[in-house]
């Protein structure tokens, strides 16, 4: 740890964007969190602040500001409504960065990272083994949304947690390199770690849709983890770690597209990659920025390329109602929000009923949810309601973090209603 | 009491959960929107009650600790920046609209209602709120209050003052004072709510607001005027006023902002055009009707090049869009915003417009109007970086023309964002030395320790 002024200098080099933050404060109306706390450190502008006073030495407390810092649910929410066009989560993923270096990390985010999710296929071994023990330490609590909650007391608390997969998907579904079919389109499919462990049955909605499609698929064996969680925690080390590993696996030449199911990968990599591979050899850079331009949510690739198109048919007269909730990071991160509607739209067994800002974010911000779970589920407790509102038999959203939180909301609450990725109400019709 | 025990009484009123005091909580409490320098408070607290802002205020009192009252921190003159060592007590969490009463057309809320709720809230019950501060989405009605803020409806609907009907506030023993009532008419004892309206915090805490809400209109139409003599858009105001014609918004954007506006959302404006004006009337459809026909025809007798009525909701978006779209546009030309409120009788509209464009070369310096023409309340924007010395020296400068100028036209220092720290020390210009003496003493008798908001309107 050296010196604040030398932390000063460092978090200096934000200045050109920390500046552009002209303090109008219209970030309070989207922000989930200052929706609960009404504190302005939970709020962007407040952190900007913050982090001005750091680069400005009028603070000299890297660990409040760091406290600080981590209270937010990186939804990005400000930076999608900030009149100045701030690049807020580019700033807050920098600063933790800078803040991370500079404190060094938490003992057991540095054991996890580095010596867990660094390593695939340790990663995925460990996981193998876990479904096997699940039973002992939990108990299922509804088959309809396929959550457990702990048996004894447990550092997971109140959570109802979706069960591991008992076979994931890189088992179910082999690595294959497939020729375009009558799409003329090949393109990478990156699984993500919840879909692979968690929701395997999503990755197939993706892999037979696609196959529908006429669209050839690459998939490598063993995808590390796209790197969020490392970026979250500042750990750039981990992050360049799994990102080398990745792009050793993923030769952009070899498709049109690389597509993902889930949004937080999906905005990852469109957008984090190529900001956070700076330190990388400049070769392994461009291989990035490559694999970024050409990353799409599905439902995107298949609106885009005119895959899906045309007049969806009318729901049927027994349509079961379905309600669907914004990602932040498909909405605001990507401005992916008619695509999934138009994929749902194809199953006339479905009828979409619209919930009430169905883009206020559900509260999970991955590690957000660990550390503030109360937090966490008082943001979540919104969607909640949102959701029995819209009298919906299922909810349906494209990220499988936000359908984690979502389970586990209505699992405790004992609401029936079923939570579904969008891929596999579309391939129902398939 | 030390600090440490004051520290204690503090958690004791309104839970530890809300009070802060690391230096990293106080230095997000010690800005608000305004380009002015921070200043950390002494201490920060968020009662969640009346009765704990009560003792809050008499805690504050009997230890003489300056005490700044914010809500969103939206204000753009700096009346939220506390005393050094002061109090800044956060009123977010007295956030309920205690009543919208219907047969009686009111609401009662508690001071950090942000302005948008009250006005969802009284449009499920089929009513209408129509003070609408640029910031609605986000401040609150006790700033609005405490601020008089207007917005874009000012012309025909009025500003937050209008609407007030009166209110309950805290005196610095904390105990509550009732001024106004739930009628229409109210003639009992002084008109304390018209003192306490545009006060910003230095006489008194609100605790329950009465505001007035009316029907909705019926009907509306917005149309698109464009102009390629700046001198023919503002006569075209005049017209359509001396027409008895009063739009709900009349506003007009310069060619500069117009520029700023098409490059940064596309929006189709002529980008060539002297000034646009934006005008919608609202009422009962008829008269909708009939008077947009009326505009139409005034803008083009005027010379206007281009007359675009929006014909659906989707139209009409689109005109508003590229209004709203002025401030974002311009904030993204450079780091720093000076957003000015300066206003004049609206006759004096093309000359203020003409001044601006010259101060604008004289300071070199950019400069982007644009605003309520209707109201002759303008809102030249400066931007720039304020890192720049020099160029930052230049805009307080023009500034300081620009309010002689203001003035000179028979016009006020703000017409809607209240003098804060900002423009307290021009105030004498405006008022004179008599007003401000005579201001203080009111302020003294209300205030005898001079806890409340110090520093701010008249300096004291």
């Amino acid at each position: 740890m050296g010196s604040v002024t030398q932390l000063a200098r460092l978090v200096a080099e934000l200045d050109e964007q920390l500046i552009t933050c002209m303090r109008c404060g219209f970030c309070q109306s989207v922000c989930p969190l200052y929706g609960e706390t009404g504190r302005e450190a939970d709020v962007a502008r407040g952190k900007l602040a913050l982090l001005d006073g750091l680069a400005h030495e009028l603070l000299s407390d890297p660990h409040g500001v760091r406290e600080r810092l981590e209270r937010c649910l990186l939804c990005g929410s400000c930076a999608a409504n900030c009149p100045s066009g701030v690049k807020v989560l580019d700033i807050f993923l920098k600063a933790r960065a800078i803040l991370s270096g500079y404190l060094g990390l938490p003992p057991a985010k540095k054991l996890l990272f580095r010596q867990v999710l660094a390593r695939p296929a340790l990663f995925n071994k460990l996981l193998s083994l876990a479904p096997r023990f699940e039973g002992l330490l939990t108990k299922p609590v509804d088959s309809l949304l396929d959550t457990s909650c702990a048996r004894f007391t447990s550092p997971l608390g109140q959570r109802h947690f979706k069960r591991l997969a008992r076979v994931p998907l890189h088992r179910l579904e082999p690595p294959r390199s497939t020729p375009a079919g009558a799409s003329g389109l090949r393109v990478a499919f990156f699984a993500g770690c919840l879909i692979d462990k968690l929701y395997p049955g999503v990755g197939r909605a993706a892999l037979k849709t696609l196959e529908h499609h006429g669209v050839g698929v690459e998939m490598p064996a063993q995808e590390a983890c796209c790197g969020i969680p490392a970026l979250s925690a500042g750990d750039t080390a981990t992050f360049s770690k799994l990102l080398g590993h990745n792009l050793a696996r993923l030769d952009p030449a070899k498709f049109d597209y690389m597509v993902t199911a889930c949004a937080t990968c999906a905005s990852t990599i469109h957008k984090l990659w190529p900001l956070m591979c700076g330190s990388l050899a400049p070769q392994a850079q461009k291989r990035a920025k490559a694999l970024a331009a050409k990353t799409r949510d599905v439902s995107q690739f298949l609106v885009e390329t005119g895959l899906v198109s045309g007049q969806a048919p009318a729901p049927g007269p027994e349509a079961k109602p379905l309600t669907y909730h914004d990602p932040c990071h498909l909405k605001k991160s990507l401005g992916v929000a008619a695509e999934p509607r138009r994929l749902m739209a194809a199953n006339p067994a479905w009828r979409l009923q619209e919930m009430v800002e169905s883009d206020w974010c559900c509260g999970l911000g991955g590690s957000f949810s660990l550390e503030h779970y109360d937090l966490s589920q008082q943001i979540g407790g919104h969607k909640l309601e949102h959701i029995a509102a819209s009298g919906a038999a299922a909810v349906a959203t494209g990220c499988p973090a936000c359908m984690l939180q979502i389970s586990d909301q209505l699992s405790q609450a004992g609401r029936q209603v079923a939570v579904k990725h969008y891929l596999e109400i579309y391939a129902e019709t398939l | 009491m030390s600090t440490a025990a004051l520290y204690k009484e503090f958690q004791r009123l309104v839970g530890p959960e809300n009070v802060f005091s690391d230096a990293s909580d106080l230095l997000t409490y010690s800005y608000d929107a305004a380009l002015l320098p921070s200043q950390p408070p002494g201490l920060a607290v968020r009662p969640t009650s009346l009765e704990a802002l009560g003792r809050v205020i008499r805690l504050c009192n009997q230890e003489g600790l300056p005490l700044t009252v914010r809500g969103a921190g939206t204000n753009l003159s700096g009346g939220t920046i506390p005393a050094h060592e002061g109090v800044v007590v956060v009123t977010t969490a007295l956030n309920r609209i205690v009543e919208i009463n219907q047969e009686d057309l009111y609401a009662v809320v508690e001071p950090g209602v942000i302005n948008a709720r009250l006005f969802a809230a009284a449009q499920k019950q089929g009513l209408f709120y129509p003070p609408d501060p640029g910031s609605m989405a986000v401040s609150t009605l006790g700033g609005n209050v405490a601020e008089n803020s207007g917005g874009l409806r000012g012309l025909k609907y009025g500003v937050t003052r209008d609407y007030v009907m009166g209110m309950s506030f805290f005196d610095t023993d904390g105990q509550l004072v009732k001024t106004g009532s739930r009628t229409v008419k109210c003639a009992t004892a002084y008109n304390l709510a018209g003192l306490m309206v545009g006060s910003e915090g230095t006489l008194g805490v609100f605790a329950q607001i009465i505001l007035k809400l009316i029907p909705p209109p019926a009907a509306s139409r917005a149309l698109l005027a464009t102009f390629d003599r700046m001198q023919a858009a503002s006569e075209t105001v005049s017209a359509i006023i001396a027409a008895r014609i009063v739009p709900a918004t009349l506003e007009f954007l310069d060619n500069f902002t117009i520029r700023t506006v098409e490059d940064f959302s596309g929006a189709g404006l002529p980008t060539e055009a002297a000034a646009l004006l934006l005008i919608e009337v609202d009422g009962h459809p008829a008269q909708v009707a009939e008077e947009a026909q009326k505009v139409q025809d005034i803008c083009r007798a005027q010379g206007a090049t281009q007359v675009r009525p929006a014909a659906d909701a989707a139209e009409k978006e689109r005109i508003w869009t590229a209004r709203r779209a002025a401030i974002p546009a311009l904030a993204r030309l450079k780091p720093s915003v000076v957003l000015e409120d300066a206003t004049v009788p609206r006759s004096k509209v093309p000359e203020l417009v003409r001044f601006i464009t010259d101060l604008a070369r004289r300071y070199d310096i950019t400069i982007g109007t644009f605003g309520h023409a209707g109201d002759g309340n303008l809102h030249p924007t400066i931007v720039f970086d304020k890192r720049d010395t020099a160029q930052e020296q230049r805009v307080r400068q023009a500034v300081e023309e620009l309010f002689d100028k203001a003035l000179a036209l028979g016009g006020t220092l703000s017409g809607e964002h209240g003098l804060g720290l900002s423009k307290t020390r021009f105030l004498a210009k405006e008022v004179g030395e008599a007003t401000i003496a005579w201001s203080r003493r009111l302020k003294r008798a209300m205030d005898p320790k001079g806890i409340l908001n110090p520093g701010k309107i008249v300096g004291a």
